[in-house]
């Protein structure tokens, strides 16, 4: 026999005798057994239904599900990515692309020097094993349960980084925008940060 | 030192964990055991920089006729000796311990960078950390921390935190570029890498301490945060600025070159190249890149046309016309042939001429008499007991000349004798004498060599004099022009008075030669014209239709576009980028750069460098293929369909074997002698400058030497100015005014920079060299 193929020993899988199956037994005797059959078929109709009528109505994912990826923020609004690429390099499909960029003091998108000025996920490649996530220093990219990700061409998924940065929330600031006064990528990474301070907002144009 | 192995050096034999390793004497204990393949983790160690010892991760212990070292030794600095017994981390744990704890101290003070780090991913100090350091920190207080970056030059970036203090960086620009414009101050945990507050670091080889920088703590400007090694596709390419002909790698990401590194050739530019062709590479990218075909159509505005249509176009301009071909100066030598054979078997002329800046007759005299003699090597430098410098600046013009030279000024005060106007910042770097006149060289031996650069062309007679002083010393001579294609242009025949192989023109059996190897029934006889010539023979119609491949007519003359533009010759440019030709051009067909095409240059020695296409995608077409369809086009092939194709013809051909041609024989003129309100104008072009291929790069625009009027003491004294002062030099076409440097030049003389931010000499004043020029305060 084929060596790849499977036997049913293997599995614990003893085949039954093919002679002491109820549907081969013709004797007159064998009808009621054989009803027995349609009893499971009948129960099952008073079971509770697994049936979920997506998408009409949806189910919460178990809470550790993988699924879209999120870039996060600082309290303040900046951007958790340095753009180093780690997660890029963790990728065991591919699916990651970040080119990184410079801060400079007009244009600060995350603290310190670099941020990610480029950022994609191409979820036709993505298999969501979340290494990308545990490759990422500083916490930016974790991944939501977020699971409808279907669409009808390439190009849509693709993720950039504006589809899939955090939104802002309460007293965040869209960046680029300084740093908080008096601190350092080091007061951000610690936390230090509460939120964002009124020296950030961007100065209004005339 | 790099460990040279001849045969009359004593070998010793050293045991290192175990094995035996025979050595020459005085090899290293670290390059010994790399011999055996043993790997004794290192930062500061460099195989061409001399041992330092700094950084203390080599320890091993070592113990020599029985007698051990009382604690671990770093092996960088130790030479083997007979009798010793080396054991490494592999087989002694003290010295395992050893490393490790260095390394404990060395990250101590480390950043936590490696995310935000250039050097990431490709860093020895991450990948030691792993394979000879502890797996977690015991350290849990404060780290010193330091502003970053700290700009050194404007492309090279300094972040103290990150440096192991290994001194590289400092040894590289002490020992091998002589710009010991960075030091370590302080001492301590203090200790950090400097400048000199008052000296910029304006070193033409900066970017190297980038590559041999251990760690990230020397970045370059404009590679940071663009990418990560894995991302990058990796081809090992040559330089396509100047005749040095330094081994590249080309480091291209999507289709994108973001760096190039020096490539490893022992025999050219062992492990360093300059700024120029590291960081010179963004004319590629340019937005001004000429992106399709391009034909003038009837409102005398350029429209983007097909292939075919602008081929057709361009055949039909050229067909029946007598027709000049100027190449530019960085053609392949490939791109150079398919031009030559092109001008002689399509256009039926030898009016081709790839001298595209100030030439003469002289010159290609000059040229077709070494052509089959190009046979001088860096090796010879290094061997050299006198060098003689005649028109030619190596710190611009050539810069890994300077280095080997500056190598063997350090190693064994190598003599080294320069004609030139005045003692640059290059000569006073190699200690060299200046003479003002050929004729005073004395001293030469068949060890000599004598290097002539283009420039030579400027001064009537100069050629003839080299010549004749290679000839009566016998001192080996090197033509040495600035543009990496150059040498290979002359082999292959893009000269007016040369076929391929330098085979004479005038010569019958040598046209005889090329007639059957191209298959054509006969050859043009007559020695073409030169670049200024066919130029000039535009304007009254002796010629009227022009190929022009990457050629800046500024380079050439002030009036060359004019020429050009006033009269109705068919210009076809083949060209990058948008230009002053392409603006006059009736036909435009967009070439392929350097990265986009494989082919090679032959530098100065005569040496190939191969490249191949490092952006594999590209669609852009090489000079070659482009005119062997043309050629097809106009029913003359010239079947060059690839640089393979080139390089098999090429090799079918050979060298001419015949006699070469003789020597010029040209006598100087004089020059007339400037009052003391006038000057001779000098200049040359320094190394980074206004080129065209240097265009888009701001960051090493910002370490290109500020222009300068160099003029003699007694001549500043005279006009009342003072160092820095502005001088105004004057001609009747225009005049440049920049700040005044007093140096030691001929007091008759006058020096500006060629082609530099604010002192363009042929655009502003009309010339280059040999005028009589107004000095003037301004
Ligand atoms: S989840 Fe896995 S496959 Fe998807 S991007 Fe992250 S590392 Fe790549
Ligand atoms: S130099 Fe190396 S170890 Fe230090 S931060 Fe950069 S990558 Fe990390
Ligand atoms: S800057 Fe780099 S090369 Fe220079 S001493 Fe520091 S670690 Fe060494
Ligand atoms: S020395 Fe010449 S060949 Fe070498 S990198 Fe510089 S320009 Fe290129
Ligand atoms: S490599 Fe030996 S002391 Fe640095």
């Amino acid at each position: 026999m084929d060596e790849l193929t499977p036997r049913d020993s293997e599995y614990g899988l003893e085949k039954a005798a093919a002679e002491s199956a109820p549907i081969l037994d013709q004797s007159a005797g064998s009808f009621f057994k054989q009803l027995l059959g349609f009893w499971v078929t009948f129960a099952a109709q008073f079971r509770k239904v697994n049936t979920v009528q997506y998408p009409e109505e949806k189910e919460a994912t178990a809470e550790r599900f993988h699924g879209r990826h999120q870039l996060n923020r600082h309290p303040d609004g900046l951007e958790k990515c340095i753009g180093c690429e780690l997660c890029a390099w963790a990728c065991p499909a591919d699916a990651i692309y970040v080119e990184g960029g410079d801060n400079t003091p007009d244009e600060q998108y995350s603290p310190g020097e670099r941020y990610g000025k480029v950022y994609q996920i191409n979820y036709l490649r993505c298999v969501f094993c979340g290494l990308c996530i545990e490759a990422c220093p500083t916490r930016a990219l974790t991944m939501t349960n977020e699971y409808e990700l279907a669409d009808d061409s390439r190009r849509k998924l693709i993720f950039e980084k504006e589809d899939l940065l955090a939104p802002l929330r309460q007293g965040m600031l869209m960046p680029p925008h300084p740093m908080y006064p008096d601190s350092t990528d080091t007061t951000y990474y610690k936390g230090e940060v509460p939120g964002s301070h009124p020296s950030q907002e961007p100065t209004t144009n005339v | 030192m790099s460990t040279e192995i001849t045969s009359d050096v004593e070998m010793i034999t050293v045991v290192i964990d175990g094995f035996d390793v025979t050595v020459p004497k005085g090899t290293l204990v670290i390059r010994a055991a790399e011999k055996l393949g043993i790997q004794i983790p290192r930062f500061c160690d460099h195989p061409l920089l001399s041992p330092a010892g700094a950084c203390r991760q080599c320890l091993v212990d070592i113990e020599i006729n029985g007698r051990a070292f009382p604690k671990p030794q770093a092996s960088c600095t130790i030479p083997v000796e007979n009798g010793m017994i080396v054991k490494t981390q592999l087989t002694s744990e003290v010295a395992d311990k050893a490393q490790k704890g260095i390394m404990e101290l060395l990250l101590i003070n480390h950043p936590l960078d490696c995310p935000v780090c250039d050097k990431g991913g490709e860093c020895p100090l991450q990948n030691q950390a792993m394979s000879n350091g502890r797996e977690s920190t015991r350290y849990e207080g404060v780290k010193r921390t330091y502003e970053k970056p700290t700009a050194i030059s404007s492309q090279v970036l300094l972040d103290r935190e990150r440096c192991v203090l290994c001194a590289r960086c400092t040894r590289f620009s002490e020992e091998i570029a002589g710009d010991p414009f960075i030091t370590l101050n302080e001492r301590g945990a203090l200790q950090q890498v400097g400048i000199y507050e008052k000296d910029p670091f304006l070193s033409y080889f900066s970017g190297n301490t980038v590559q041999i920088c251990p760690v990230g703590a020397l970045t370059g400007a404009s590679y940071r945060f663009r990418s990560r090694p894995f991302d990058l596709v990796s081809t090992p390419s040559a330089c396509e600025h100047c005749a040095s002909g330094c081994a590249m790698r080309t480091d291209v990401r999507r289709g994108k070159t973001l760096r190039r590194l020096a490539g490893e050739d022992a025999e050219v530019n062992e492990e360093w190249n300059c700024d120029k062709g590291r960081w010179a590479f963004k004319y590629i990218s340019s937005k001004e890149r000429v992106a399709s075909p391009m034909v003038r159509g009837a409102d005398g505005e350029l429209h983007e046309a097909s292939w075919p249509e602008a081929l057709a176009a361009a055949a039909a301009g050229l067909k029946g016309k007598r027709a000049g071909v100027l190449v530019g100066g960085r053609s392949t030598i490939e791109d150079s042939y398919a031009y030559a054979k092109f001008a002689r078997v399509a256009l039926g002329t030898n009016d081709i001429d790839f001298r595209a800046r100030l030439h003469s007759d002289e010159e290609a005299a000059f040229l077709a008499s070494i052509a089959t003699r190009i046979n001088v090597s860096y090796r010879d430098l290094d061997k050299a007991d006198h060098v003689v410098l005649i028109d030619f600046e190596p710190e611009d013009e050539s810069p890994i000349i300077f280095l080997r030279l500056y190598k063997q000024v350090r190693k064994r005060s190598l003599t080294i004798t320069t004609i030139a106007p005045l003692a640059s910042r290059g000569s006073e770097k190699l200690g060299a004498t200046v003479l003002s006149d050929l004729s005073k060289v004395s001293g030469l031996t068949e060890k000599s060599v004598i290097l002539v650069g283009e420039r030579a062309a400027e001064t009537m007679g100069r050629f003839t004099a080299v010549s004749t002083l290679a000839k009566s010393s016998g001192a080996k001579l090197a033509w040495v022009p600035r543009r990496a294609g150059e040498v290979g242009a002359l082999i292959a025949g893009a000269i007016g008075n040369l076929l391929p192989g330098g085979r004479p023109v005038g010569d019958a059996s040598a046209r005889v030669d090329i007639q059957s190897a191209w298959g054509v029934e006969s050859l043009p006889t007559k020695a073409g014209k030169a670049t200024w010539e066919i130029l000039e023979a535009t304007t009254d119609g002796r010629i009227n239709a022009v190929v022009v491949g990457g050629v800046d007519p500024l380079d050439v003359s002030a009036e060359a576009l004019g020429q050009l533009l006033d009269t109705e010759t068919f210009v076809l440019s083949l060209e990058i980028s948008h230009s002053a030709i392409t603006a006059i051009a009736d036909v435009v067909l967009p070439v392929a750069a350097v990265s986009e095409k494989s082919g090679s240059f032959i530098n100065w020695e005569g040496r190939p460098r191969f490249f191949e296409k490092a952006i594999a995608d590209s669609l852009t077409r090489s000079d070659t293929r482009i005119l062997s369809a043309l050629a097809d086009e106009m029913g003359t092939p010239i079947n060059l369909p690839s640089a393979k194709a080139v390089a098999k013809e090429l090799q079918a051909i050979g060298k001419w074997d015949g006699a070469a041609a003789s020597a010029p024989d040209v006598s100087p003129i004089s020059l007339p002698v400037p009052d003391a309100a006038h000057a001779t104008l000098h200049s040359w072009r320094q190394l980074l400058d206004l080129g065209t291929l240097q265009a888009g790069e701001e960051n090493l625009a910002g370490t290109a030497r500020p222009a300068q009027v160099v003029i003699s003491k007694s001549r500043a004294e005279a006009l009342g100015v003072g160092e820095g002062d502005a001088v105004t030099v004057s001609t009747a076409r225009g005049s440049i005014t920049a700040p005044a440097h007093i140096g030691a030049i001929d007091d008759s003389a006058v020096w500006l920079p060629r082609n530099s931010n604010g002192s363009q000499c042929i655009a502003n004043l009309g010339a280059a060299s040999g005028l009589v020029v107004k000095v003037a305060k301004a």
